[in-house]
């Protein structure tokens, strides 16, 4: 292996001229690059303010462009949203699933989620509490029917919410395999573009990332998009504070 | 009749394979070199031009796809910004390649990762091999991954017995059908949604045996086949998009969420990646996640982007190797002009723009890389073997695959200049050909025609000799069969038929002066006393 890698070393410096190093696998030694210095006139914000009323406005337009269901929130009134939206898992049609029967919905959550966004679930709910420590299996996790997290940053360019695995939002896992994906974004969370994203995620470039820019889709068929294959298929966003 | 697909790919079928003959989905045969299937360009094209299904299914998705691509990049203010970074940054890698290298090797060796480096395809398989046989597994999980379409992996594991899943909706496709990719980003772009539930109800044992055509039942389809895949699969194999030196981080960008699968739920993961896939730092990546999705699928953002750097504990594969590929890198590393290929982020936006790939479709490329970008780096990636030089090689034909438009270098996100680059290797490759041949002909008709155009009267004579010509045209006034040694530029293009008059007989004629032999060519004097 090591011996590998000395070669290779070796073939790359003689690609690029440095003298003493042999050559390339069809016999060269390369021209030394003179490579430009790198112009960075991009944007590297946007103009609009992080969580203002225009990033926001765009924001909930790139997720619907994206098929995915934007909720506009009120803070106190999250818990029930987040109620609702897990009662209408238990029946098909929407109604309430009836006491004592097996139609009880799971749920799985990070355990660091904020317990009150929790508070107002119908009682049927079983929630499964999962972390690093304590994992959920990933079969188990294919039995579970959502799951709810929050999320680190969200870019209203490309209607993206960046998570970064923290407590609140879980291992990769847990926002995957379940078919519905509740996330809580809040508003002062938004920017507006992917810079200004990047350079707050690099902070921790360690975290495991997961950009999510709708509900899973392909265009693998005649390039046309279609939602809905391996990820969650329904992705259901929670803009807490914004005024609608 | 319907077969049960259970994982291990039906058969891959070599060139040299006896009794290869049952192809009810017209798949190419599985070549021996992915970089290499066998026919020069010329005579593959010929054979793919004739499908018109292919032809109509290629002018539909590349059109679709050309006008949004169109749109979203219209949509960013700064968009030729950003190719100008994009294009600085990639050169900025390639000069200082050792050292991020081993930047990227310590990073992901402190994070609990392992790197493995691998001179060359067969290397690269091995390393895999045995990962997958050390962790007890005849089957691994794959996400798309255009490194291990060029070593082969799939055929290489299937040698050791471990079955390689292609989880891709395409690759699926791709793989179900026994087919050859035909397009770096959509593998199965020259398959419509008809003969892809052809192909599902033929070849997975679990579609339902009413699927329809609708996209999103064929997409269900293959979500139901592969979640258990999924979920006990214990290796995993990706490629990268992005390796960040300066802090170990990988990213793999895709859409359906099949990346995320494999990259999250399976306990040990094997990233195979070219070594020119790395960027300085953390913050470039601003850059790059910027351009591919638009460039490539045409969306603002592509819906998945993962991001990992060595072994999160707790979270994901706990066991984490990452195979560093030379292949025939540093060859085009050494080119002076040809190095910008390896800038190259595999977007596909110069497939999706280019006349002839519209026309041809990939298989007519005879490699895992087609299009414009292929016909660069296919035969620089070969050139160990013989890819740039001379007319024994099929690559070598390679550079012509084009009309030299533009197109490419007008959409790439990286600006690489495609045209020059194949305008440089056509010259090399002339050169290495005419080295061979005693005796030059292009030589001797210069030569020749030096001859002629030096002197008024044999330049006359040539001319009216030329007119003689004009018979040979058809009605359309060109020539496609033409004598030796005419026949060599008639072999592949139609020749104009000579006028039936020369300039100089039209002129006599027009202005009945003298005939054209008395008409001495002492310049613009004659002209000034005709006034």
């Amino acid at each position: 292996m090591s011996e590998a890698r000395t070669e290779v070393l070796a073939r790359v410096r003689a690609a690029l001229g440095q003298t003493g190093s042999g050559t390339t696998p069809s016999g060269r030694v390369g021209a030394p690059p003179h490579p430009e210095p790198v112009p960075r006139e991009y944007r590297a914000a946007g103009e609009h303010a992080v969580g203002s009323p225009e990033v926001l406005e765009q924001l909930v337009d790139r997720l619907v462009d994206y098929k995915a269901h934007v909720h506009q929130v009120a803070a106190d009134a999250l818990p029930a949203t987040i109620a609702t939206l897990v009662a209408d898992l238990s029946e098909p049609d929407g109604g309430m699933a009836r006491p004592g029967s097996d139609r009880s919905v799971r749920v799985v959550v990070p355990a660091g989620l904020d317990d009150a966004w929790l508070a107002t679930l119908p009682a049927e709910v079983d929630v499964v509490r999962d972390s690093r420590e304590d994992p959920t299996a990933a079969t188990d996790l294919d039995a579970v029917a959502a799951v709810v997290t929050a999320a680190r940053v969200a870019i209203s360019e490309t209607g993206t919410i960046v998570l970064d695995g923290e407590p609140d939002q879980g291992r990769r896992a847990i926002s995957l395999v379940p078919d519905v994906h509740l996330c809580v974004v809040r508003a002062e969370q938004a920017v507006q573009t992917v810079p200004e994203a990047v350079r707050l995620l690099g902070a921790h470039p360690e975290r495991p990332q997961t950009w999510i820019s709708g509900p899973s889709a392909t265009s693998d068929i005649e390039l046309d998009r279609v939602e809905g294959v391996h990820g969650p298929r329904t992705l259901h966003v929670l803009l807490v504070g914004a005024t609608p | 009749m319907s077969r049960t697909f259970l994982g291990l790919p039906r058969t891959l079928r070599r060139p040299d394979d006896a009794g290869a003959v049952d192809e009810p989905f017209g798949a190419v045969p599985h070549p021996q070199e992915p970089l290499r299937w066998g026919d020069a360009f010329p005579a593959a094209a010929k054979q793919t031009l004739k499908n018109d299904q292919l032809r109509r299914n290629l002018g539909h998705a590349t059109q679709v796809i050309r006008t949004k691509r169109a749109a979203v990049v219209g949509e960013v203010p700064d968009w030729e910004a950003l190719r100008d970074a994009g294009s600085a940054v990639k050169q900025q890698v390639m000069a200082q390649l050792p050292d991020l290298l081993q930047q990227l090797e310590e990073q992901v060796t402190a994070r609990g990762g392992v790197v493995h480096w691998a001179r060359d395809a067969a290397e690269a398989n091995r390393i895999v091999a045995d990962i997958a046989k050390a962790k007890g597994a005849d089957e691994v999980v794959k996400v798309k991954s255009m490194a291990t379409q060029e070593i082969g992996l799939n055929e290489a594991l299937a040698d050791e017995g471990i079955a390689a899943i292609e989880t891709d909706l395409a690759e699926l496709i791709v793989q179900l059908a026994d087919d050859m990719p035909s397009h770096i980003l959509v593998p199965a772009i020259h398959r419509n949604r008809s003969e892809i539930r052809d192909i599902f109800l033929a070849r997975m044992g679990d579609a339902p045996p009413d699927l329809s055509d609708v996209p999103r039942e064929l997409a269900m389809a293959a979500r139901a086949h592969l979640r258990r895949k999924f979920l006990s699969a214990k290796v995993a194999v990706s490629g990268a998009n992005f390796a960040v030196a300066d802090t170990g981080t990988l990213a793999v960008v895709e859409s359906e969420g099949n990346g995320r699968m494999c990259l999250t739920l399976p306990e040990t993961l094997v990233t195979v990646m070219g070594i020119e896939k790395l960027v300085p730092t953390f913050d470039d990546l601003e850059v790059f996640l910027q351009l591919l999705p638009r460039s490539s699928t045409g969306e603002r953002m592509n819906p998945y982007t993962s991001l990992w750097t060595g072994v999160t504990p707790g979270d994901g594969p706990q066991e984490f190797h990452l195979v560093l590929l030379d292949n025939g890198r540093t060859d085009v590393l050494a080119d002076e002009v040809g190095r910008a290929a390896l800038h190259c982020i595999r977007c596909s936006a110069c497939l999706n723009v280019c006349p002839v790939y519209e026309r041809v479709g990939g298989h007519a490329y005879g490699s895992v890389y087609p299009g414009p970008i292929g016909a660069i780096l296919t035969p620089q990636l070969t050139a160990s073997t013989g890819g740039v030089s001379g007319h024994h090689d099929p690559n070598a034909s390679l550079p012509y695959a084009s009309t030299l438009c533009g197109a490419c270098y007008e959409v790439c996100p990286v600006k690489i200049d495609i045209p020059s680059i194949l305008v440089d290797l056509r010259a090399r490759e002339v050169d290495a050909d005419r080295s061979k041949h005693g005796v030059d002909p292009w030589k001797t008709a210069m030569k020749a025609a030096s001859w002629v155009m030096a002197d008024g009267d044999r330049f006359a004579l040539a001319g009216r000799a030329a007119t003689l010509g004009s018979g040979l045209g058809g009605r359309d006034h060109a020539i496609s069969v033409a004598p030796p040694p005419a026949s060599a530029w008639t072999r592949s293009r139609d020749l104009p038929a000579p006028p039936r008059q020369t300039f100089r007989q039209w002129w006599a004629a027009e202005h009945e002066t003298s005939p054209v032999e008395t008409v001495e060519t002492d310049g613009p004097t004659s002209e000034e006393d005709d006034r």
